[in-house]
């Protein structure tokens, strides 16, 4: 311990050899560690500025709205497609996700027991430490396997990445409606599924639409569920989700930054930026809204 | 009494019939949602484990060390169809490893920073931009760290680690791409550091105000503080940080099949190529050649959900004993 260090004989207030070295080290050691927050953030700007200066020279309305060419290196063509194909996908999950992180949010805040809520909590806590390409994998022996590959089976997948976020944020915020709008509820002999549906529900709603743009910001950049589940596909626009595998952004980047030609390294830094521009918005609107939520319910 | 109106004694009943059958409907969705995730969970252990079978009989407890990955289509050839994990679990053991030594100081560091030195205003910008580090795709960061920071590696950073440190043999040759195991780790690093940083603060603006005080009122500078107080009461949540910052890195798939540069880690040297086991995933899924390989593949996804359970069990245990003690304390 460092107390130990200190003799208690010399004054404190005297800047001897050893209180001296002491300051220099409290120093040198606060200035590592505002360093460190600085290197992190250096980080996050050389990548952003990286991927916006190298994507915006691609960005224009053809690279919008035209479809991906065909084979590697070829030079032109857009991510029409793809921008469509990644809406559906995403689109789909959230459609299956939302309900079921909701409901089962509902059920452990509001119905269940000790011994029900253990079981489901852990399960929620193993999902989302999975590794997304073990889920992918475990989709493609499950859809794909003897069958083909479908923009649904990448929309599971991202289903269940999303349902344990889904769940916790949803928790977080039924929790933050106070105890006493209950409990007046049920003075009023008003039952426990209209309170929940009348009442709970919509005084966690923004909350909840906060966890679900959080959400869709994870899923749309998740990309081993694309290469394992709907990675191969024709370049041309299709909305036909059930059926067959379609373009998606991840995969364009993926695909593109492993190719080496310049016209695909290009491709591949506009999508990205189409891409993390999508997220970033996402990201800090929800967090905003969170914030602003936070600070109104604890208020 | 049969003068009383109808509706004075029915409505209640229809209400009360309503309201129960309400509270049933509800309790059983939800129900039926939980019970549906934790089907889910079960049912993927299941399918990976199946889907590995005739590999997990096959090689057996063999397949976590040899070295062997040979998919043939035709028979002829020697060691066909003999498949192997060892490479591919020191790829992935490496990596994790690299990102674990460059995060774990600097995560804990920003840690420090965040929750007892900023000045309130600016912590509350530089907190959340550390987290929004996390919401960058990591695919995205693969491309980056094809085209952007490999070149540096490659030109810079790898000849000057192996001038000064060279005569360490995983400090080797440069590789001739700047792709590698080595800069695979540095951008695994990228995507644990926000974990380890924001959980760190987290932990380090519980530790009672009283202890921190009682401490600085004693004579110790802000860093003696820092080390005897405040990180030496969160040691225990510090470890389990790491263990999730560790368990995130283990399952990385994609950046590291961008930067690996796809190959088996051969000798100890970083900079060269390498390859694992979420990166075998991603690369050969999808044209696996024959039953046999597919199999393996699935059996390196249960070796990886194995890791995984280990790792998230041991943070889990972590944290329980450390809450435990705390109680006691308290």
């Amino acid at each position: 311990m460092s107390m130990s260090a200190l003799d208690p004989a010399s004054p404190l207030t005297s800047a001897g050899g050893n209180l001296r070295r002491r300051r220099r080290v409290d120093l040198l050691m606060r200035g590592i560690a505002t360093a460190a927050a600085a290197v992190a953030v250096a980080i996050l700007a050389i990548v952003i500025v990286s991927v916006a200066s190298k994507g915006a020279s691609q960005l224009s309305i053809s690279f919008l709205t035209k479809d991906p060419v065909q084979g590697l290196g070829t030079v032109g063509g857009g991510i029409a497609s793809a921008i469509v194909g990644s809406a559906l996908i995403v689109a789909v999950a959230t459609a299956m996700a939302l309900p079921m992180g909701v409901l089962i949010a509902i059920y452990l805040t509001e119905f269940s027991k000790p011994r029900t809520a253990r079981p489901i909590r852990l399960a929620l806590d193993l999902l989302n430490g999975m590794p997304s390409i073990v889920i992918a994998l475990f989709v493609y022996g499950l859809l794909v396997k003897g069958h083909q590959q479908t923009g649904f089976a990448a929309a599971f997948a991202l289903a269940i990445i999303m349902i344990p976020l889904l769940a916790r944020t949803t928790q977080e915020m039924l929790l933050l409606v106070p105890r006493e709008l209950r409990d007046a509820s049920h003075a009023l002999g008003i039952s426990r599924w209209r309170t929940i549906v009348g009442i709970v529900l919509p005084g966690a709603l923004g909350g909840i639409l906060t966890g679900m743009v959080l959400a869709i910001a994870r899923a749309a950049g998740e990309t081993a569920p694309m290469l394992l589940l709907c990675s191969i596909f024709s370049t041309s626009t299709t909305v036909n989700v059930f059926g067959t595998a379609l373009p998606n952004i991840p995969y364009i980047i993926f695909q593109d930054s492993e190719s080496g030609f310049p016209a695909d390294y290009a491709r591949a830094w506009g999508a990205a930026l189409v891409l993390i521009a999508f997220i970033l918005v996402g990201n800090l609107t929800a967090r905003a809204m969170l914030a602003r939520k936070r600070r109104l319910m604890s208020r | 009494m049969s003068t009383t109106t109808p509706a004075a004694t029915r409505l209640p009943t229809s209400r009360h019939l309503a309201d129960r059958l309400g509270d049933r409907i509800l309790i059983g969705l939800t129900f039926a949602a939980s019970l549906a995730a934790v089907l889910v969970m079960g049912l993927l252990i299941y399918k990976l484990i199946d889907g590995a079978s005739s590999s997990i009989s096959t090689f057996g407890f063999g397949f976590l060390w040899h070295s062997t990955w040979n998919p043939a289509t035709s028979p002829g050839v020697a060691n066909a169809n003999i498949f192997g994990a060892g490479t591919l679990i020191f790829g992935t053991v490496v990596t994790s490893g690299i990102s674990l030594l460059i995060a774990v100081p600097l995560g804990v560091a920003i840690g420090v920073y965040l929750s007892l030195l900023a000045p309130g205003r600016v912590g509350a910008v530089i907190g959340p931009l550390v987290e929004l580090l996390a919401a960058i795709p990591s695919v995205i960061l693969g491309l980056w760290g094809i085209l952007v920071l490999a070149p540096v590696m490659h030109s810079t950073i790898e000849p000057a680690l192996h001038d000064v440190l060279g005569f360490i043999p995983i400090f080797g040759a440069p590789s001739a791409t700047g792709l590698g195991v080595f800069t695979a780790g540095v951008v695994l690093a990228i995507m644990v550091l926000p974990i380890i940083a924001s959980i760190s603060r987290d932990l380090f603006l519980s530790v009672p105000r009283e202890l921190k005080d009682g401490a600085l009122a004693l004579g110790a500078t802000r860093w003696e503080m820092i080390r005897g107080v405040v990180l030496d009461s969160t040691r225990a949540g510090l470890a389990a940080a790491t263990i999730l910052g560790l368990s995130r890195a283990l399952g990385e798939a994609i950046a590291v099949t961008q930067l690996m540069g796809a190959g088996s880690l051969v000798g100890a040297n970083l900079f060269n190529n390498g390859d694992s086991l979420a990166s075998r995933l991603a690369e050969q899924v999808t044209n696996a050649q024959t039953s046999q390989q597919l199999a393996a593949l699935f059996f390196c996804a249960v070796v990886l959900l194995g890791m995984e359970l280990v790792v998230n069990l041991a943070a889990q245990l972590i944290v329980h004993r450390f809450e435990r003690r705390q109680g006691v304390a308290h």
